[in-house]
């Protein structure tokens, strides 16, 4: 295993944050305070507790969610397709690493970011709500397993992009949209029955659900089938993987 | 001696059907410097990406110091450096943090003395702490051979090095290229400026159309290909080429002024003494001797001609 060069791709990511700062950490962070203020306090104040949680405090797993799928995409698909646009990769991929510490390197990093923000937007949330960790190792467990699948899945959209608006693409307009009608803001069980079944076919709810059981122990699906759809989606980001390097798709000729 | 680099058979057919490379066959000792000349298309930078690794092969086999690229490519690779043709650089980094950062990349350990050194030859130690961005695009040339040299590779790939670059950055990568081979390094230049493969090179490859057509010692090529003019400035005109000179091969000049006589490199002294010779017993004045040699920009233009 070429370690040196795990670490040279894992910190030249991460180096990327700290000279973004603003870009990287802040600006997630107070849009999600915003969220807390305007979903979690004022609206908050007047809607019921669902199961048993107040509103304020049932929303934060789900936008620690938000926050965790979106940003585990952009800096992982930013950080493939960038060197891919400017032609660096070419050094990437004439050097003596092996795919797979590629993917450690540029996955890994992006992880990292994804579930700092996670961790820092769950502090944030204590200034705004009362909120619990019943099962901190799991909600742990849960936020690596995220930030490594759907950094996974954001590398895919890197390598699978070849223009600026394609990697903006999916986020947008498939990731943000099914996280919003994933249950982050509310109980699928509060959906008609009709409803209820067809958010059934989005993976969101999985995570979300599963994320949220290890705050409150309350969970729309049970956590044994949210830890499997979780995991069922980190293996099909492998495959993708696997296949991208095998067949050196947009990358080798 | 196992060579430091050995091509067999080695062919690519892109996606397409556009064939880029035909049965290549190449073997490189270790310390030369290996020009590697041909027209834009010819296979050359298809060459050096598939022993790079950023091209798949269609067929043949690649081994540097002995590794094959594709089985053992982790060792190949680790041999070799490249700089590619187009200044592929970051913009944000710093020139230490890039540099740094190939090191790492091909496996090395950190050392910032190496780094130190190879910043100091490249004449980029007082920009090192600069962003890339800011750089001229000689300074980001330098950038590039600098991560290129991070790792201390054995085998250095130079995809037109000085394309583009001001005298003095080409004169100071000559120099930077020589220093290199004294200690080792093979060098694959591929280059438009053939005066620069004619100073530096050891050996000479020709590739046209995806085939490798030549393989020669420098010196051997200019000999073998190279032709030489002696242009004998006469003090009075001729008409025609007087009898007793006939049989050298000898042209008389338009305004009969001049005479030419051509000649191949590795002839020796024989053709010129023997026509000098002959103008003395025709009682023939000259006033002035002119000789010129044929560059290897000739040779590779009329081998060009002579094959397309």
């Amino acid at each position: 295993m070429n370690l040196h060069a795990i670490k040279a791709i894992y910190l030249f990511e991460m180096a990327r944050t700290w000279r973004t700062l603003l870009q990287s950490v802040v600006s997630p962070v107070i849009s999600t305070a915003l969220y807390f203020i305007v979903f979690g306090s004022a609206i908050g104040g007047h809607m019921a507790p669902i199961d048993g949680v107040e509103y304020g405090a049932f929303i934060v797993p789900g936008l620690i969610m938000l926050t965790l799928l979106t940003q585990s995409i952009s800096n992982a698909s930013f950080g493939i397709y960038f060197p891919r646009f400017i032609g660096t990769i070419y050094e990437v991929l004439s050097a003596p690493i092996s795919y797979v510490e590629i993917v450690i390197g540029y996955v890994g990093a992006a992880a990292t970011k994804s579930m700092m923000l996670g961790l820092i937007i769950l502090a944030t949330s204590t200034f705004f709500v009362n909120v619990r960790v019943d099962h901190p190792v799991w909600m742990l467990g849960f936020l690596v397993l995220t930030a490594v699948t759907f950094s996974l899945f954001g590398f895919i959209i890197g390598i699978w992009a070849d223009n600026f608006e394609k990697l903006q693409m999916i986020p947008l307009l498939v990731v943000t949209p099914l996280t919003f009608l994933g249950g982050s803001f509310y109980s699928i069980d509060m959906l008609p029955p009709f409803w209820r079944s067809v958010t059934l076919f989005n993976p969101v709810v999985y995570l979300v659900s599963g994320f949220r059981w290890s705050f409150f122990g309350v969970s729309d699906v049970h956590i044994a089938v949210s830890l499997g759809m979780t995991l069922v989606f980190l293996a099909a980001c492998l495959v993708a993987v696997w296949w991208i390097f095998k067949t050196g798709y947009r990358l080798k000729s | 001696m196992q060579p430091i680099l050995r091509v067999e058979n080695l062919s690519k057919v892109y996606e397409g059907g556009f064939t880029a490379l035909r049965d290549v066959n190449l073997e490189l000792r270790q310390g030369e410097i290996f020009a590697l000349l041909g027209p834009n298309g010819a296979g050359k930078t298809t060459l050096i990406s598939i022993i790079c690794g950023l091209v798949n092969p269609s067929a043949g086999k690649v081994e540097v110091a002995g590794h094959d690229i594709i089985a053992d490519y982790r060792a190949a690779r680790a041999q070799i450096g490249l700089v590619p043709q187009e200044l592929k650089t970051d913009s944000f980094e710093t020139v230490w943090a890039t540099v740094s950062f190939s090191r790492g990349l091909f496996g090395k350990k950190r050392n910032d003395a190496h780094i130190e050194r190879v910043l100091k030859e490249l004449s980029l130690w007082d920009k090192k702490d600069n962003k890339i961005m800011t750089l001229s695009g000689g300074m980001k040339r330098r950038v590039l051979i600098a991560k290129a040299l991070s790792h201390e590779p054995r085998v250095l790939f130079l995809d037109e090095p000085t394309a583009g670059v001001d005298v003095e950055l080409r004169r100071d990568m000559w120099r930077l290229v020589r220093q290199l081979r004294e200690d080792g390094v093979t060098i694959i230049l591929t280059t438009h400026y053939l005066e620069e493969a004619e100073e530096m090179a050891d050996r000479i490859g020709v590739i046209r159309k995806g085939d490798l057509m030549l393989v020669e010692e420098k010196t051997a090529l200019m000999r073998q290909f190279g032709q030489k003019r002696l242009t004998i400035h006469l003090n009075a005109p001729l008409s025609a080429i007087p009898a007793a000179l006939g049989g050298h091969g000898l042209a008389l000049g338009a305004d009969g002024r001049d005479l030419v006589l051509s000649y191949a490199t590795g002839a020796g002294e024989a053709p010129v003494s023997n026509v000098l010779r002959g103008l003395a017993m025709a009682g023939i004045a000259y006033n002035d001797l002119e000789t010129h040699q044929s560059s290897l920009e000739d040779i590779f233009v009329e081998l060009m001609r002579e094959h397309a």
